[in-house]
């Protein structure tokens, strides 16, 4: 799992204490906003996000329109004060890039040929961010879908992996993102589809070896495993709260 | 709080039902049939939306716990005029596109250009949907009880909580009617036209109307509501 032992990594102990293979403590909350459709929180460490569907509903401005199926749109944000210095509010190339490969990660497992002309969309917010806001928020926003009761074949969970100089690593913090002695930090967002096991996402920032990519896929995946299993059980909560 | 969900466990699985999120398996077998919000993969039926797994001899459908309306043919609906046309009204009612009335499906005749003085902006339109297929929604209100209702007001819940405000054969509306003097007209899609005159009555309905949605999956509604109409009427 971790690179050869005669290369010695720089980045052998995680600063966070925890090891290569742990997820950061996760939190997840579904209905957190009543009024929307559906709505979900889900936090790993200090990076938290928020997502909340509205629809299916009339699709504006009518250029976009399919008559063959519904659309999903993501818009994905961070909040000005979810980092230490202020981020800018408002769309940015980065965020742009971000909604758009969340969308194309979520479109892979939904269905909305039921609804022709319409349109679901998922706002993604990040109030607290600490590395891993967009698996974050597609974890949130899977969720949020699901919670809508929008048709969906399975959920799809998101982890972000990294090579920290050789160091295979899972669940990237900011602080491990930022390592820039050896070979720096690699950054590697994925998403893996519940029932299917297939890559419904794979970005890649940084320098990896191909041999060391497939193994960083598999951790990924077995993460996406536990990550799967608190969506799972949030979203069954979140009847149960209601039956009380 | 450990003995409630138990008590709901039992009483999921005297039912058959379950809860199920979208791609877990709900019964593996080449005999049963994915009905609505299942389908088949391999030898195993799986769910296509989070909800209430139902196995009914061979047949396993998801009822839907949340979400949106979608409108089914014969449905009576309530919605607003947002849009007028040459031919027709365009109708609001929360769904995933508006609903089309035509001005043949309305009981008397009506000259081209004074449509806006039949149904206007925001008028209140109770309809029946007749036809869900082809282009959009298409709704009539030519039956005795449809057309336009004026006063009152509007109480929205979530359209999958609707059968428990109805109740047995409309038990549960009766007894909310009884207790507040108040019209009460629900559409299937969650709208609920309230009208009983003084605005004390209708905002008591509307009370027990929000009481009902908020506990709909808990058994033995009808005595809590009752519960709740006597405290209503304590505090006065």
């Amino acid at each position: 799992m971790t690179a050869k032992k005669s290369e010695k990594s720089l980045y052998e102990k995680r600063a966070s204490g925890r090891k290569v293979d742990e997820i950061r403590k996760m939190n997840a909350k579904v209905g957190i906003v009543p009024s929307a459709d559906g709505s979900a929180m889900f936090e790993t460490g200090n990076t938290r996000a928020i997502a909340v569907v509205r629809g299916p509903r009339e699709l504006h401005p009518q250029h976009m329109r399919n008559s063959e199926t519904g659309i999903l749109r993501v818009n994905y944000g961070m909040m000005p004060f979810s980092v230490w210095d202020r981020i800018r509010p408002g769309p940015s190339r980065r965020s742009q890039e971000i909604s758009k490969v969340a969308e194309w990660a979520l479109a892979s497992c939904i269905d909305l040929k039921q609804f022709p002309n319409a349109v679901v969309d998922v706002f993604i917010q990040i109030p607290q961010a600490d590395a891993g806001t967009r698996v974050a928020g597609i974890n949130a926003a899977a969720m949020a879908l699901a919670d809508a009761g929008i048709p969906m074949k399975e959920m799809v969970s998101a982890i972000a992996c990294g090579k920290i100089d050789k160091t295979l690593v899972v669940d990237v913090d900011k602080d491990e993102e930022d390592f820039k002695d050896g070979e720096g930090s690699t950054d590697i967002p994925m998403v893996w589809t519940s029932r299917t096991k297939k890559i419904a996402l794979l970005q890649l920032d940084g320098k990896i070896s191909p041999d060391e990519l497939k193994s960083v896929l598999e951790i990924g995946k077995n993460a996406c495993e536990k990550i799967y299993a608190v969506q799972v059980e949030s979203l069954k909560k979140s009847l149960e709260e209601k039956n009380e | 709080m450990v003995k409630d969900e138990e008590k709901n466990e039992t009483s999921f699985s005297r039912t058959q039902r379950q809860l199920v999120v979208p791609g877990e398996t709900i019964i593996s077998g080449e005999d049963y049939l994915p009905g609505d919000g299942a389908y088949r993969d391999g030898d195993e039926i799986v769910a296509g939306r989070f909800g209430l797994s139902e196995v009914s001899d061979k047949f396993v459908k998801v009822i839907a716990i949340s979400g949106t309306y979608q409108a089914r043919r014969g449905n009576s609906i309530i919605g607003t005029i947002v849009g007028v046309t040459f031919n027709g009204w365009l109708i609001d009612f929360g769904g995933s596109e508006n609903a089309f009335l035509s001005v043949n499906e309305v009981p008397r005749y009506i000259n081209k250009g004074e449509l806006r003085e039949h149904f206007d902006f925001g008028d209140v339109v109770v309809c029946k949907v007749w036809d869900v297929k082809g282009r959009g929604i298409d709704v009539s209100v030519k039956m005795r009880g449809f057309g336009k209702v004026e006063g009152g007001m509007i109480v929205k819940i979530n359209p999958n909580k609707v059968p428990r405000v109805i109740g047995k054969e409309g038990s549960m509306v009766n007894l909310i009617k009884d207790a507040t003097n108040c019209e009460i007209n629900v559409g299937q899609n969650g709208w609920i036209w309230v009208s009983g005159g003084e605005i004390d009555n209708e905002i008591k309905t509307k009370k027990i109307i929000e009481f009902i949605a908020e506990n709909a999956t808990t058994n033995g509604l009808t005595e809590k509501v009752e519960d709740f109409i006597n405290n209503l009427e304590k505090k006065k």
